[in-house]
């Protein structure tokens, strides 16, 4: 889980006074008349890659740590959020109730590169289609390249005022699912979302950065999630890690925080077998600062006892609602990187 | 503060104990200067607070647009094509709808895209339900008193959510429900562009080819387009301060004049003349003070009373939404403060500096001070005489500002002229008089000249003023009453809600009526300025009754076969066209066929034929018809068609409710002005009583001889009152032409810049005996306390002038 718990259409209420009452970004606010996860319904592709307007929130989200020709580390980021204002209501025009929202970012060991953007559903602003697969919103996209089926060659564009990225990603394995073959349960009242991850990017492409054009190669993580009320009121924020391990297995950790955290995650191995993580199997515990840009993410079970470290600390991303994600470098028992999601903290 | 100087000042404060009147003059005097001043600032401060505020929120002002060309439209598809080509940009459609008597404007934006235009324009996003907002039937936010005037139109189910934060006179929806709202299909008014710009992306022409970018200062600015109604508010407020400062003058000047024998005294016993002055220039500061917070609250209330009507005029003459309310900033506080410590500095320094010159031992009086004064007259005359030759050169200068100026020259050149007109009448008719007490009344009336000249000097300008502004007001009320009767020929106008409903009433009324003459029209950039063409069919109804100005032989023809255009008076004078020249229009220039006067119209505006129309304009909505019909059958078929097609009441309208209701914003248009003459002539008039109260307590040594010599107390005060009687109506006289000439000014010179029409000049003899009466009546009334108070004075009193006689 990520920024994906971002929900648009509040921000146009107040945002502070949402994010006490009703959980991070008004996430534990209700439900009524949207669909609702189901257990018992399967992911089905290339379908699933495409929006389900009948959920409350959905997003599309790739995160790519990235190794410059300079030999410097960079991560760069591409968001696209949906927001149903309502389950149902016309399918095109202005009065679609669908609402668009992206982040792009890319990071640099001293500096973080942000940009923002709006748009309405149901006139061609922004949007997704499942097959052949193409996600928008202005002129950014992330979409399928050169007729590759569903998402497993990928264009991905975004820019911002200061900078400018085009990647290319290619996966070198399976789509995988989280939780129960997609149920992913994320908290303790059963509040649960569909959830699938395209781990297994290997990406090259080039950076336009204000010191001029780096060409960067690395690994990168897609998440498709969708649900209606993925908080409980109570759940105020959360940590949410994907690590790529240098022996080629993945890792998602994540916490919920709130009353008790409630932890869940996957550890996937290099051909795509999900081991399903939960609380009992994971320890994260934060290092100093707020928010904590230093964690020791452990698997007793696993025998995996991991140092993750920001890339830049100063990875926040000061959009309308923000939240902090960067790059992070993993230690420990054994090396890697990945990404580090953490939101509900005061931020300057 | 020093116990001699505490003693000094208690000596000096002791002549306003003597002498309440004097203080309540002085003090009258700095507040009526204060708060007419600062009433109209406030007025002014606040129009200018809106226009800031509806350019912010709206981002009218401050953001460059993409507009459509002329005869091409922007559409949904345009936005889309442009975001996805990495253009920051946002869609608005405007337009104005009719609530009641008036229109609202209608602000379409769309919050999503809204939000990357800057903080500003973010700002307007309205906080609350977004579904609500952006599916139908909608939300709208409004000031409250927008959604009130909203609460009877039909809005098809919208809700209104009332707020402060939306402009004036405005109702903020989102862009699909005003593109409903305005039937306006998918176009979209145009694109704000966001300041700041991605690099490297491709060129706006290449994506929409229709569009113009449109610089924010390239349209018109309300700010810049009122400029000509607040500076003739400030020239209003400006006489009314200098008024002020006249009873300030002469009240001031006398008690400085009075208290040389304190003075003299103090002085006499050791108290330094620096001492003197301070606590002298003290005094006048505090008294400046009081009377000047007194002034700021009355000019608060002033402005409170009048900024309604402000909010009417500017609507009504330029189109512009200003708040009716008002808010206390406090920079007009102290500027109000600030006016009247000058305003009180520059009445008094005159009587600092003279004291500061007095010789120890010369004999206080007021004579001196008046005779010192009348010296002044000839120095009067040369200024009025340099004012004079300014006057062209002013009107040689052209523009706004060059009228107020000629204006304003001619005005103070009259108004120095009147004692040495007064003087030399007064000079002449004294040689011709036969008979003791006629030759003692010119004599004496002559002496008093000098001591009342400031007064009458203020009552002229009153006069001239409330002459000048009336008769403007008049003519043009004149000219717009006939003008509406030429051009609201039709019985019957009827607005339809949707064109099929417009098409269904078009076929039920042809067998019944006369004709039925479409009012179909488009908004367009005429010459660079937003305005409207309308299209109209070949008809004696326009080419019998539609007040055309100038025209070349056979213009309607031109206009019904589509080879001519006529435009409104406006548009002619703001572009300087001429019959003949080419006026690009959407969808191919025509050439100015003839010009028509279009009073109350801010805007540019035109005429074309209606095939010619309907070809350039192919989508624009026609919904609005006039209808002929023998004028007794228009009633009843008013109601037989509201009941056919179960219309609301305001959609079917007959010729007098409309011209009724135009005369009524006429009328509210011109409010303030009246309220404001209303009160420059009471601030004379309180000019006038300060200065007779004055001369008063000096004409006893005067008057004192003719009661010795056998005049009755009762009559001398009847003469007394003559005498302010005779003087009123001299000046009364003298000010009919200084306001004619003042009218003539505003009619031809400040009229056609600040509104683009020229109005001929009708004179009312009426008005100027009206105000004729009204001076004398001021004049009686200022007059009646001094003469009163001779009348009742005892014989005593007379009596002691002999006795103290030096």
């Amino acid at each position: 889980m990520n920024a994906r718990w971002l929900l648009i259409a509040l921000l146009w209420g107040p945002l502070p006074a949402a994010g006490q009452q009703d959980g991070f970004a008004g996430l534990g606010s209700d439900v009524e008349g949207f669909a609702l996860p189901d257990p018992a319904r399967p992911l089905a592709f290339p379908r699933d890659h495409g929006p389900h307007d009948a959920f409350r929130i959905e997003w599309w989200y790739l995160t790519a740590n990235l190794r410059g020709d300079d030999g410097r580390d960079y991560g760069a980021q591409w968001t696209l959020f949906r927001s149903a204002l309502s389950p149902t209501g016309a399918q095109s025009g202005w009065s679609t109730p669908q609402v668009w929202m992206a982040h792009a970012a890319v990071t640099t060991p001293d500096a973080h590169h942000v940009a923002e953007r709006f748009g309405r559903g149901g006139i061609g602003q922004a949007g997704v289609v499942a097959q052949p697969f193409a996600a928008w919103i202005d002129d950014w996209s992330l979409g399928a390249e050169g007729g590759a089926d569903g998402l497993d060659r990928l264009a991905i564009k975004a820019r911002g005022s200061d900078f400018a990225y085009a990647l290319t990603a290619v996966a070198e394995g399976p789509p995988v699912a989280h939780g129960k073959d997609g149920y992913s349960v994320k908290g303790p009242g059963g509040q649960a979302s569909h959830y699938y991850s395209q781990p297994f990017y290997r990406v090259t492409g080039q950076l336009s950065l204000p010191d001029g054009a780096v060409h960067v190669s690395g690994l990168a993580w897609l998440d498709r999630e969708w649900s209606s009320q993925p908080l409980d009121r109570s759940q105020t924020g959360w940590d949410w890690f994907a690590l790529h391990l240098d022996d080629g297995r993945k890792l998602m950790a994540a916490q919920v925080r709130g009353a008790e955290p409630f932890v869940f995650g996957s550890l996937i191995d290099a051909n795509g077998r999900v081991r399903p993580l939960e609380g009992a199997d994971i320890a994260l515990r934060p290092g100093r600062g707020t928010p904590p840009v230093s964690w020791s993410v452990d698997l007793p079970g696993e025998g995996l006892e991991l140092t993750v470290e920001a890339v830049n600390p100063d990875s926040a991303m000061t959009t309308s609602v923000p939240y902090w994600e960067g790059p992070v470098r993993v230690g420990g028992s054994v090396g890697g990187r990945g990404y580090l999601e953490m939101t509900g903290y005061p931020l300057d | 503060m020093t116990r001699r100087a505490r003693l000094v000042l208690s000596a000096l404060l002791s002549h306003w104990r003597r002498r309440p009147w004097q203080l309540v003059m002085l003090l009258a005097g700095i507040m009526l200067a204060t708060a007419l001043w600062s009433g109209v600032q406030a007025v002014n401060a606040e129009a200018r607070a809106s226009y800031a505020r509806a350019a912010d929120q709206l981002g009218t002002g401050a953001l460059e647009r993409l507009e459509p060309r002329p005869g091409t439209e922007l559409t949904t598809a345009d936005h889309v094509a442009l975001r996805r080509a990495g253009w920051l940009v946002s869609p608005v459609v405007e337009g104005r709808l009719r609530a009641g008597e008036g229109r609202v404007a209608v602000l379409g934006i769309e919050p999503a895209t809204r939000t990357t235009l800057g903080t500003a324009q973010g700002a307007a996003v309205p906080s609350g339900d977004l579904l609500a907002f952006i599916t139908p039937p909608g939300q709208g936010h409004a000031d409250q008193a927008t959604a009130a005037a909203l609460a009877g139109v039909d809005l098809g189910g919208l809700t209104i959510v009332p707020g402060t934060d939306v402009p004036p006179n405005t109702l903020v929806v989102d862009v699909g429900i005003a593109q409903r709202l305005l039937a306006r299909g998918d176009r979209l008014s145009a694109l704000v562009l966001a300041p700041d710009q991605p690099a490297g992306l491709p060129p706006v022409e290449g994506i929409v080819p229709q569009a113009v970018r449109a610089q924010p200062q390239g349209r018109a600015d309300p700010a810049a387009l009122t400029a000509s109604f607040h500076l003739n508010l400030t020239a209003f407020a400006l006489l009314s301060f200098i008024v002020g400062l006249f009873i300030t003058q002469s009240a001031v000047g006398l008690a400085f004049e009075q208290r040389r024998q304190v003075v003299r005294t103090l002085r006499a016993l050791g108290v330094p003349l620096a001492e003197v002055l301070g606590v002298l220039a003290a005094e006048l500061a505090l008294l400046a003070l009081i009377a000047g917070t007194a002034g700021v609250v009355l000019g608060w209330a002033v402005a409170a009373a009048l900024m309604p009507g402000v909010a009417a005029t500017l609507s009504g003459l330029y189109g512009t939404d200003v708040s009716g309310g008002l808010a206390l900033r406090p920079g007009w506080v102290l500027s109000g403060l600030a006016m009247a410590l000058a305003g009180a500095g520059v009445a008094g320094a005159r009587g600092l500096v003279r004291t500061a010159r007095m010789p120890l031992l010369a004999a206080g009086q007021g004579r001196p001070w008046a005779l010192a004064a009348a010296r002044g007259l000839r120095g009067q005359a040369l200024a009025a005489v340099a004012l004079m030759a300014a006057l062209p050169l002013c009107l040689a200068a052209g523009g706004l500002v060059g009228g107020f100026a000629a204006m304003a020259c001619g005005l103070l050149a009259a108004a120095l002229l009147l004692p040495v007109v007064l003087d030399a009448v007064l000079r002449a008719l004294a040689a011709r008089v036969r008979g003791v007490l006629t030759q003692w009344f010119v004599a004496d009336t002559r002496q008093q000249l000098s001591g009342l000249s400031l007064a009458l000097m203020a009552l002229m300008l009153a006069l001239a003023a409330n002459i000048g502004v009336g008769t403007m007001v008049g003519s043009f009320r004149t000219t717009f009453t006939g003008w509406l009767d030429q051009r609201l020929v039709a019985e019957l106008y009827v607005n339809a809600r949707t064109e099929d409903e417009a098409a269904a009433i078009r076929d039920w009324l042809a067998p019944q009526v006369d004709a039925i003459l479409p009012i179909w029209s488009a908004e367009a950039s005429l010459r660079g300025q937003p305005g409207r063409i309308f299209g109209v069919v070949d008809h004696p109804t326009y080419r019998d009754h539609w007040p055309i100005l100038s025209a070349q032989p056979g213009a309607w023809d031109a206009v019904a076969q589509g080879t001519g255009v006529l435009v409104n008076e406006q548009l002619y004078r703001r572009a300087r066209l001429a019959l003949g020249d080419s006026l690009d229009l959407p969808g191919g220039a025509l050439p100015v066929a003839g010009v028509y006067s279009d009073y109350g119209n801010p805007s540019p505006q035109a005429i074309l034929g209606m095939d010619s129309f309907t070809r350039r304009f192919p989508d624009a909505p026609r919904l609005n018809h006039a209808v002929r019909v023998p004028s007794d059958r228009a009633p009843a078929l008013a109601d037989a068609l509201r009941v056919r097609f179960a219309l609301p009441d305001s959609a079917v309208s007959n010729q007098a409710e409309v011209k009724a209701l135009s005369l009524r914003i006429f009328e509210r248009t011109f409010a303030v002005t009246a309220a404001l003459n209303v009160l420059t002539l009471g601030v004379a008039g309180i000019a006038l009583l300060t200065g007779l109260l004055t001369l008063a307590s000096m004409r006893l040594p005067q008057l004192a001889p003719v009661w010795a010599a056998g005049l009755t107390r009762r009559r001398l005060a009847r003469l007394e009152l003559a005498r302010t009687l005779v003087l009123a109506g001299a000046t009364a006289v003298y000010a009919v032409p200084v306001g004619l000439g003042l009218a003539w000014m505003l009619l031809v010179v400040v009229n056609v810049e600040a509104f683009g029409w020229r109005l001929p000049m009708r004179i009312s003899a009426d008005l100027i005996v009206r105000l004729g009466l009204a001076a004398l009546a001021t004049a009686l009334a200022a007059g009646a306390l001094p003469a009163l108070r001779l009348a009742r004075i005892t014989p005593a009193q007379l009596l002691r002038v002999f006795a103290d006689e030096r």
